[in-house]
């Protein structure tokens, strides 16, 4: 295998870094620097602030976070068997039947469960 | 290129190959940057027009240097840093937001000979440094400490993990009829554009796409109206204008993905001979993509977040999953196009308007036709049935509410007469 393409999106990674970290940086040492105690305070529509935001979250995202990872994984799984579809045989369209009917069922799970509905 | 010139001039082949390197990187990845500044006054000509506007027209000629004025005022403005924010979190988001858009540059194939590197997991490099941005989004909205900063985060987690869904089964769809991921590959495959060979993917993938970058209608994560300005509301001056960059960045990155999978990339008449006119096509292909995802922002409404969910989990997830049963069977059904044999037909002796038919549209176009012709007949009857089948339980469900409803409450004139 060839690494040397892997070299070059390393090597963009960190020039991808930098783009953006210059122009705050930049930013930083130009612009004005006053803060005061009003100023740095925590914006909550004009009001002294009250409480912390690090709270814990309604657990609905949580759900939707799960249903998502299954079907992510799953979905990586698929990528191999598109590339090699053109020369897989009929065998590989009753597999992959099957692996969608699997992701379905759970989709219908889900939905029968009342979890995709926002309340 | 530059490599194999450098080692002539008697460099050492290690730092030739990096320094090739390096030259390229730069090249890809400024040009987002630069094509920025000019694609937020398209933008916002184009907005300006759709809301029976001007625009900007003040800074310069027809306003063009307007936004180098709007950078240089953001760069010379205070960062302020709410003091009780988590402060590597905070300044990483923006960062991070950046590199996740501009690091898909790095594998656009922009005409037959300039990419960056043809990649042969390319497509699944693109998905994987395009879902860096929701962690940079949760990471900016958490490390704000700011209420509506956090809100707008969730909100946006749970948007963009789930779009996640339907756009990469709607990529099965090309990676499938090109039988590899490589940029370049899927480019030369399409003897015939997959717009019109699998448009349910191509359009799953762009409202899904268009949902990813969230901009409206699927600006949930920075509603003004509600959230403020959602996740980013504690950025200002240049922390600020990187959130920006990397939207409008992101927009058209899409518009480019979107050309180069579904409408042929950088082909085009004389492109594989001339690569210059192949970056002019696939140029004029992203514009006009990036024009109808500037549309759809300006003129359709934002959507409910329970409803933006319904939609995705609802109906485009299984649309995609029938999609790629639909699309597998109908490849199975049609044989495989035979290239080689299309191409000695068009190069062998002229027999006939078979042979001619061959020569004048190209051979590879014509013995893709069949393929072509079958899948597209497959994805208008889904789309027929889907439709059908939305219609009937829309219409019981709104028979359901109907039959709720006291009739003699709205007939105020019944009652009174009795």
């Amino acid at each position: 295998m060839d690494l040397s393409e892997w070299a070059f999106i390393g090597v963009f990674l960190a020039i991808a870094g930098i783009l953006p970290a210059v122009p705050i940086v930049l930013g930083w040492l130009i612009g004005p620097r006053k803060p005061n105690p009003i100023k740095t305070d925590t914006y909550e529509c004009g009001i002294e602030t009250i409480g912390d935001a690090w709270v814990q979250f309604k657990v609905q995202y949580y759900v939707f976070a799960l249903v998502f990872l299954v079907f992510d994984v799953e979905m990586v799984l698929l990528f191999p068997w598109a590339v090699a579809y053109g020369n897989l045989g009929l065998f590989a369209f009753v597999e992959v039947l099957i692996f969608i009917a699997l992701l379905a069922v759970a989709l219908v799970y889900v939905w029968r469960k009342g979890a995709l509905e926002w309340t | 290129m530059l490599r194999d010139a450098l080692i002539q001039a008697g460099m050492n082949a290690g730092l030739a190959t990096f320094l090739d390197i390096l030259g390229g990187v730069l090249v890809a990845a400024t040009f987002g940057m630069a094509w920025v500044l000019f694609g937020i006054w398209i933008e916002r000509k184009v907005a300006a027009r759709i809301q029976n506007r001007v625009g900007p027209n003040r800074v310069g000629p027809y306003g063009l240097i307007q936004n180098f004025a709007d950078a240089l005022k953001l760069l010379i403005k205070e960062v302020i840093v709410p003091r009780n924010a988590d402060r590597p979190v905070y300044f990483l988001a923006p960062v991070l937001m950046v590199v996740s858009v501009i690091l898909i540059a790095a594998v656009i194939p922009f005409s037959s000979v300039v990419i960056g590197t043809d990649l042969n997991i390319g497509l699944l490099y693109v998905l994987a440094v395009g879902s860096l941005g929701t962690l940079a989004v949760l990471m900016a909205g958490w490390g704000s400490n700011n209420k509506y900063a956090l809100l707008g985060a969730f909100r946006a987690v749970a948007q963009l993990i789930s779009y996640e869904v339907p756009m990469v089964l709607a990529l099965l769809i090309p990676v499938m009829l090109a039988g590899s991921l490589s940029m370049q590959d899927l480019v030369r495959s399409q003897h015939v554009w997959f717009l019109f060979v699998a448009p349910i993917a191509a359009v799953l993938f762009l409202i899904a796409a268009h949902a990813e970058n969230g901009r409206a209608p699927f600006d949930l994560l920075e509603a003004e109206s509600e959230l403020i300005a959602g996740y980013n509301i504690e950025y200002s001056g240049m922390a600020f204008a990187m959130f920006y960059l990397a939207e409008f960045m992101h927009a058209f990155f899409v518009a480019i993905v979107f050309s180069v999978l579904f409408l042929g990339g950088w082909r085009g008449p004389g492109a594989e001979t001339y690569p210059i006119l192949g970056m002019f096509y696939l140029g004029i292909k992203s514009m006009v993509v990036y024009f109808v995802t500037v549309w759809l922002r300006l003129t359709v409404p934002r959507v409910r977040i329970d409803h933006l969910l319904a939609l995705n989990w609802k109906i485009m997830v299984p649309l995609a999953l029938a999609n790629v049963i639909l699309t597998a069977f109908l490849f199975k059904l049609v044989p495989t196009p035979d290239y080689s044999a299309a191409r000695a037909i068009a190069e062998g002796e002229f027999t006939g308007v078979a042979s001619g038919l061959y020569r004048l549209l190209g051979p590879e176009f014509v013995a893709m036709l069949p393929l072509a012709g079958v899948l597209l007949v497959g994805n208008i009857a889904l789309l027929v049935a889907a439709a059908a089948l939305l219609r009937w339980l829309a219409r019981r469900r709104r028979q359901e509410v109907e039959a709720l409803v006291d009739e003699t409450e709205y007939a105020p004139g019944v009652a009174a007469a009795e």
